[in-house]
């Protein structure tokens, strides 16, 4: 049992955890994941290490389903059965570079870790975060202090500017050299932001979020088609060559449960209605 | 329960019938009664030199537990296996005893072997954890040794390193201990309930038990090799696939990735259990041996069509004749002589195209080689496909570790009694073999937990 030391929400949907995992947070890397069992009835799914310090490690997560919702639900002093990782690779830590550490929606979680690493590594570091509107929008804050520069978006132009996360990054690319660039967030998102660096050929990584079950390489789950390969973006990844991955695929394979998830979403709301326990919905 | 007594052929165990088992995970063999593992035990001529016990890995003496049943000390049968082996209910139930110890039966030439997997199992099904006097522990060394993978070799040398009184940690990455006894063995052969008791059995001797610990990442190795001594039994979990066109569309699935879903995280439960899987209502499952049997008879208690696809003749299946049985008696379509050459369908599977395979001359593995004939292309219609054509040795933990000597199919090297080319690293099962058996993998364990104890003992580790 891993014990959850805080537990708030940052924005529309967005949650965060702290948790105590200290076979996970020492050995935490940028770039690296976990995956939480919540309960004995429960799936596994994987979840950034958005920060590591000393024995906690934070994670921060979109409701979107079951187990989202459900861990949405812990308060501080409760727990979470089942903590593993970390898992996957970490992120390749140029020196002396120039770098662009890109955030969409939920995946800015994953950015200020990679930030403060690639700069820890005497590397510049321009970040750029974009989120849907003002209310999507987290870690700001964390972000600044973490980069030389940030630039900030929104869709609808509610707070910094407006417009993608893909327009600044080509006015950035365009005024300095740059030489690594990552792009974190929906797939959707990762396809198109990182399609703007393909023309110059800047080396750019994404980090990819398939369905995955063990999270060890045992299973092929989260199987992903990476210059005509097919690689396991749990022990391979999550972070692959931008220009080489098969997006498509990926979307494609994100949708292999739409029907069960729908659901288990429906349970999941239904036993939360209120009503006696073990009363029966219509 | 219904049974059939037609189907057990005497010495047998009763088995649940197959259109009544089809429908759940209950277990499919019933075991022996008292009075049918008395008779069995009975025709045991207690060999001077019994040759069964050379054909058991881990070494159960096995005409003294044979005996103690027939004289109906079940008891002191069970004791008896216990001194040899901490798993005897699980042995019972899955070791291919026909080419271990009944293999070896002086009986099988002449009238058929003693049915020893039946009567293991009978003993160890006796009584549950309670009433059983606790293995015996030698006092504590003060060593610390590390072992990695709590499948059967990891849980078998965990074992019989605490019983000679080494501090042993037991590390696995899931979040359940078992191997692939939990996530990879079907409940209907092996009740997850049997696997639990006896992994207690282990666990009692003190090892203590650290899951959700994923070595080489949540340990680091220098941290690993800090022990007195490490064995690493990683397994063969990574799963193959056959490399051909549209295999990464919906509903394509490793057998691991079934398997797992299935019997870890109880996805035939869905949506009591957070955890989905495809039912499918046509699965396709390619490949011809135990994890295909597997593979397929779980698919038709999920309720669907299966057809298992195998390039070879039915002749040269490499899965137990036992399971091919309770395969085809569970309503398992065998299209043999056929290989999958591409699947079908996009975004989701639609079907399978195989083509007819004939044999020609006698290859490597004297069998005759398949090949394809021309122009013999068919689809099979389906919505699921299920890939059981191997696994190999797990990269993961063995690529970080310095200086590790592996072979050709990614395996560590290790000598006979399970050294590594590193000092002080141990490993066995089929991280050291590729994908075996249980009771090899165990053997393997005992081995090395044997080498392991007198290198300390001796200082060639410190
Ligand atoms: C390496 C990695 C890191 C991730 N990091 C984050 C993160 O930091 N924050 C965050 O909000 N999300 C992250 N995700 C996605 C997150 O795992 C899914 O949102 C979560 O599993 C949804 O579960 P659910 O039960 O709430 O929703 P469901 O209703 O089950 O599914 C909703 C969607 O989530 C995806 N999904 C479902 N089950 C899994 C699974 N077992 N593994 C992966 N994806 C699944 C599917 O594409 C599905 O369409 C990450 C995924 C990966 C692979
Ligand atoms: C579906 C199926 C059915 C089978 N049926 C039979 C049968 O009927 N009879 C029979 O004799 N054999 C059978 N086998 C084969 C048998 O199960 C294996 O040979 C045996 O389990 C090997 O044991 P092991 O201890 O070497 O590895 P495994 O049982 O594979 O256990 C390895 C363990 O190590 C863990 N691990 C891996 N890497 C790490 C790491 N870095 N850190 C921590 N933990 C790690 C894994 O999670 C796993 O739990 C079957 C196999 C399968 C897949
Ligand atoms: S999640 Fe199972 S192999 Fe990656």
């Amino acid at each position: 049992m891993y014990s959850v030391v805080k537990a708030e929400q940052l924005a529309d949907r967005v949650h965060e955890l702290v948790v105590e995992a200290p076979h996970v947070a020492r050995h935490a890397k940028a770039g690296q994941f976990l995956i939480v069992r919540v309960d004995p009835d429960g799936e596994r799914i994987p979840l950034t290490i958005s920060r590591a310090e000393g024995d906690l490690v934070r994670v921060i997560f979109m409701t979107i389903g079951a187990t989202t919702y459900r861990l949405a639900e812990l308060r501080a002093g409760d727990s979470i059965l089942d903590v593993a990782g970390p898992l996957g690779r970490p992120s390749g830590i140029p020196q002396n570079a120039t770098c662009v550490v890109v955030g969409g929606g939920v995946g800015i979680a994953s950015c200020p870790i990679i930030a403060r690493t690639l700069r820890g590594a005497g590397n510049r570091v321009i970040g750029i975060i974009g989120a849907r509107n003002a209310d999507l929008m987290i870690l700001e804050d964390e972000m600044r202090q973490a980069c030389d520069e940030l630039h900030v978006t929104t869709d609808d132009g509610s707070m910094g500017r407006h417009g993608y996360a893909a327009d600044v990054l080509k006015e950035v690319i365009e005024a300095e050299p740059v030489d690594q660039v990552w792009v974190i967030g929906p797939a959707i998102m990762m396809k198109v932001t990182s399609a703007v660096t393909r023309p110059k050929g800047i080396r750019t990584w994404v980090s990819l979020n398939p369905i995955m079950v063990d999270g060890t390489g045992m299973c092929g789950s989260c199987r992903v088609v990476v210059n005509g390969e097919t690689k396991f973006a749990c022990v391979d990844g999550p972070e692959f060559d931008a220009h080489q991955v098969d997006f498509d695929r990926l979307m494609q394979r994100q949708r292999i449960y739409p029907e069960e998830e729908r659901e288990a979403l429906e349970r999941h709301h239904a036993s939360h209605c209120g009503c006696e326990p073990g009363a029966r919905h219509g | 329960m219904p049974l059939i007594a037609g189907v057990s052929r005497g010495r047998d165990m009763a088995e649940r019938a197959s259109t009544v088992r089809v429908h759940d995970f209950g277990e499919v063999d019933l075991g022996l009664s008292p009075d049918q593992a008395q008779a069995e035990a009975d025709r045991c001529l207690q060999c001077k030199k019994p040759a069964c016990v050379t054909g058991c890995p881990v070494g159960v003496d096995i005409p003294a537990f044979v005996l103690a049943i027939a004289e109906g000390r079940f008891g002191e049968a069970r004791t008896g296996i216990l001194e040899a082996n901490l798993l005897p209910a699980v042995c019972g139930r899955v070791c291919p005893q026909e080419t271990q110890c009944e293999g070896a039966c002086v009986l099988s030439g002449k009238d058929r072997a003693i049915n020893i997997g039946a009567l293991e199992r009978f003993a160890a099904d006796l009584g549950g954890l309670e009433g059983e006097a606790p293995v015996a522990r030698a006092p504590a060394t003060g060593r610390r040794v590390a072992v990695v993978g709590s499948g059967p070799a990891g849980l078998t040398a965990a074992a019989e390193l605490a019983r000679r009184g080494h501090a042993v940690t037991l590390y696995e990455s899931l979040h359940e201990p078992g191997g692939v006894l939990l996530y990879g063995i079907p409940e209907f052969r092996l009740p997850k309930a049997v696997v639990r008791e006896e992994i207690e059995r282990v666990l009692a001797l003190g090892v203590e038990l650290r899951t959700n610990m994923l070595v080489g990442q949540s340990l680091p190795v220098e941290e690993l090799l800090a022990y007195d001594a490490v064995f690493i039994a990683t397994g063969a979990g990574l799963p193959s696939f056959m490399g051909i066109p549209g295999e990464e569309v919906n509903g394509v699935y490793s057998a691991n990735e079934f398997l797992t879903r299935v019997n870890l995280m109880h996805a035939d439960r869905f949506p009591d259990s957070g955890t989905p899987v495809k039912r499918g209502s046509r699965v396709v499952v390619t490949g011809g041996g135990n994890v295909a049997m597997d593979a397929a008879r779980v698919a038709r208690r999920l309720g669907a069509r299966v057809s298992l696809v195998y390039r070879r003749r039915e002749e040269d299946l490499p899965a137990r004749r036992e399971e091919v049985r309770h395969a085809r008696e569970e309503g398992v379509e065998f299209m043999t002589c056929a290989a999958p050459v591409r699947i079908l369908g996009e975004p989701c599977v639609t079907g399978v195209e195989c083509v007819q395979m004939e044999m020609c001359a006698l290859d490597e593995s004297g069998r005759p080689a398949p090949r394809e004939c021309e122009g013999s292309s068919f689809v099979i219609d389906a919505d699921t496909v299920i890939q059981a054509i191997g696994t190999s040795p797990n990269p993961l933990l063995v690529r970080l570790l310095p200086g590790a000597e592996t072979g050709r199919k990614g395996n560590l090297v290790v000598d006979e009694d399970g050294r590594t080319s590193i000092p002080r690293v141990y490993a066995g099962g089929d991280i050291a073999t590729g994908a075996a058996t249980v009771i090899l993998a165990m053997g393997a364990g005992k081995r090395a937990a044997a080498a392991i104890d007198a290198d300390l003992r001796s200082g060639i580790a410190p």
